[in-house]
């Protein structure tokens, strides 16, 4: 067990107000995973990597990482610590070479094992051309690949990324994924922090979703879907949205359909197997003028839904 | 203990060695920003003054030699809010990238000290590149030798010190925005009010200045200044300015760490 996660919790309290951002999470990661930690924005996901990596201090609750406690040993505990944070932490007076070069000073690299970690780093993370510049000379997508190669330069036991897919386009996107799982590959264990669903589906083999800072499902993906969401999400948007009693009965009634919620435009049906649905569903709703219908493949978007009522984005 | 220890020692060396770097990088806008301010200061009042008669002399000295010790003081100052206040309120404020060195491993409150650490060595230089000038600008000599090395390295020492703690203070409680305000309603009158361009002594004649200017540290770095080096020059007594200093270091540290932890550790 690299990462421990006990009863954790965290709330933020001053005058106004008391928030709870974490509230009560247990989770285990095991050596070598590559685990997700998926939910909407304000969830609890930040806060949680912020505890795990001694930047913020839990209200209650463990967390250990390789055996260390975090908040009894967090200068020790930062040896097995590697993060990529959401916002670009390179060290702008430093060229990229330096800035590796000088993390592995700090975690007692000697000049020598210093400097070949550096060139080794800049090769795994197609860098080499780019050692002497510095930071802002380099695209969003290429400063998010030398922060992992920065945090990873000590060999830490686990690397946390927080929302690494923030803000860059789709290409860098699919280069950060590729570099994610080499990393896998060399053993290193990964947590990250996501609000998009395929990143989730793509990137980790086990997922938590959280929302409101509590651990609502936890399984592979696959599993989660089978489990919690085998069912096809269909959003039916009417154009008129009183009275529908009627219809409601007459959906709930058709085998395939197993949930039914009212949205403010409508009706979302949760089915198993649309073959032959549609038509059903479009004859039922005709006498409330269907303006949209979509169908949503289950996927881990449509687990989030089914556990919480409410879009990843919303 | 042993291994733990060492861990500490190795990454404050290599935050130590990453500054040096950066210094190194920036030497020439280094030397220009710390020499500018006592260039012109003795320029006009040492060289030009005395041409267009406005000659003065405060206690007993010539002005030049009341100087020396005060634009030192200056300088030690200036260096300590250029290289830990403005630099850490930026990366609090706007970059954030003192990150990859608070997830060091070793104490948070050792980053912080290592920022007032290397500030310090800034700041022994720049009060050091004030010395020629003194000697070269000035139309009337300055009188100074040192009068005691270790009153002389302690004060440089420990007014470099709390220098430092004040820029970590400032950089670490002051928003990016705000440090132009702070600069103007803190640092310049703790610069003008601070004896640097008269001793303390001869304040004498505003009484109550001469009792408030003591809660001021600059007062002791330019008094401690000139009793290494100008002797001749009216000045407080070494041991309570030496006290003083470590005072201010004191409750200047213990702020700043607290300022800095509040802004890593939430």
């Amino acid at each position: 067990m690299i990462v421990e996660i006990s009863g954790l919790s965290k709330v933020y309290q001053d005058k106004q107000q008391r928030v709870t951002a974490v509230d009560g999470i247990d989770l285990t990661v095991e050596k070598g995973e590559l685990f997700g930690l998926l939910g909407p924005n304000g969830a609890g996901k930040t806060t949680t990597i912020g505890i795990c990596t001694t930047r913020v201090l839990p209200t209650s609750g463990k967390v250990t990482i390789a055996g260390i406690d975090v908040v009894a040993h967090p200068a020790a505990a930062r040896r097995n610590i590697g993060v990529v944070p959401q916002y670009n932490t390179l060290d702008r007076s430093l060229t990229i070479f330096e800035n590796l070069y000088f993390h592995c000073k700090y975690f007692g690299y000697s000049g020598a094992d210093a400097q070949q970690r550096s060139k080794d780093l800049l090769a795994q993370f197609h860098l080499e051309e780019r050692g002497t510049n510095f930071p802002n000379q380099l695209s969003g997508g290429l400063q998010q690949r030398v922060q992992i190669a920065r945090a990873i330069a000590h060999r830490p036991a686990v690397l946390f990324l927080d929302e690494p897919s923030a803000g860059l386009d789709p290409q860098s996107r699919i280069a950060m994924w590729d570099a994610v799982r080499s990393l896998r590959e060399e053993g290193i264990t990964v947590v990250l922090t996501t609000h998009y669903m395929e990143e989730a589906d793509e990137l980790c083999e086990r997922v938590a979703i959280i929302d409101h800072g509590k651990v609502l499902a936890l399984d592979a993906p696959a599993h989660l879907k089978t489990t919690l969401g085998a069912d096809t999400v269909i959003e039916l948007t009417l154009r008129q949205n009183d009275g529908k009693q009627p219809l409601i009965d007459r959906l709930n009634a058709l085998p395939q359909i197993r949930g039914l919620e009212m949205t403010s435009a409508g009706l979302r049906l949760f089915a198993q197997g649309v073959d032959g649905l549609l038509p059903e569903i479009l004859q039922a709703a005709n006498n409330y003028g269907v303006r949209d219908i979509r169908m949503n493949e289950p996927n881990l978007e449509t687990v989030f839904i089914r556990l919480t009522g409410r879009d990843l984005r919303e | 203990m042993e291994t733990k220890n060492h861990s500490f020692a190795s990454a404050f060396a290599g935050m130590m060695l990453r500054d040096l770097r950066v210094l190194r990088r920036e030497i020439g806008p280094f030397v220009l920003r710390i020499i500018m301010q006592p260039l012109l200061f003795l320029f006009v009042f040492t060289y030009i003054f005395p041409r267009i008669g406005q000659g003065n002399a405060v206690g007993g000295a010539n002005f030049a030699t009341v100087l020396l010790p005060g634009l030192m003081a200056v300088a030690i100052m200036f260096s300590g809010i250029a290289a830990v206040a403005l630099p850490l309120s930026q990366e609090f404020g706007i970059t954030r990238e003192i990150d990859d060195r608070v997830m060091c491993p070793l104490p948070v409150a050792a980053v912080a000290i290592e920022k007032i650490c290397f500030s310090s060595v800034q700041s022994i230089l720049a009060a050091l590149l004030v010395v020629p000038l003194a000697y070269l600008i000035p139309a009337t000599p300055v009188h100074a030798h040192v009068a005691s090395w270790p009153m002389l390295v302690a004060t440089l020492i420990l007014a470099s010190l709390v220098s430092g703690a004040l820029g970590l203070t400032i950089g670490s409680n002051v928003k990016p925005q705000q440090i132009g305000l702070v600069f103007s309603i803190v640092v310049v009158p703790i610069t003008f009010l601070g004896c640097v361009y008269y001793p303390w002594a001869v304040l004498s004649h505003v009484r109550w200045l001469q009792i408030a200017v003591l809660l001021n540290p600059i007062v002791y770095m330019s008094e401690g200044l000139r009793a290494a080096l100008t002797p001749g020059v009216p000045h407080m007594p070494s041991l309570l300015i030496l006290v003083a200093l470590l005072a201010s270091l004191g409750l200047l540290g213990t702020f700043g760490i607290k300022g800095f932890l509040r802004r890593v550790i939430s």
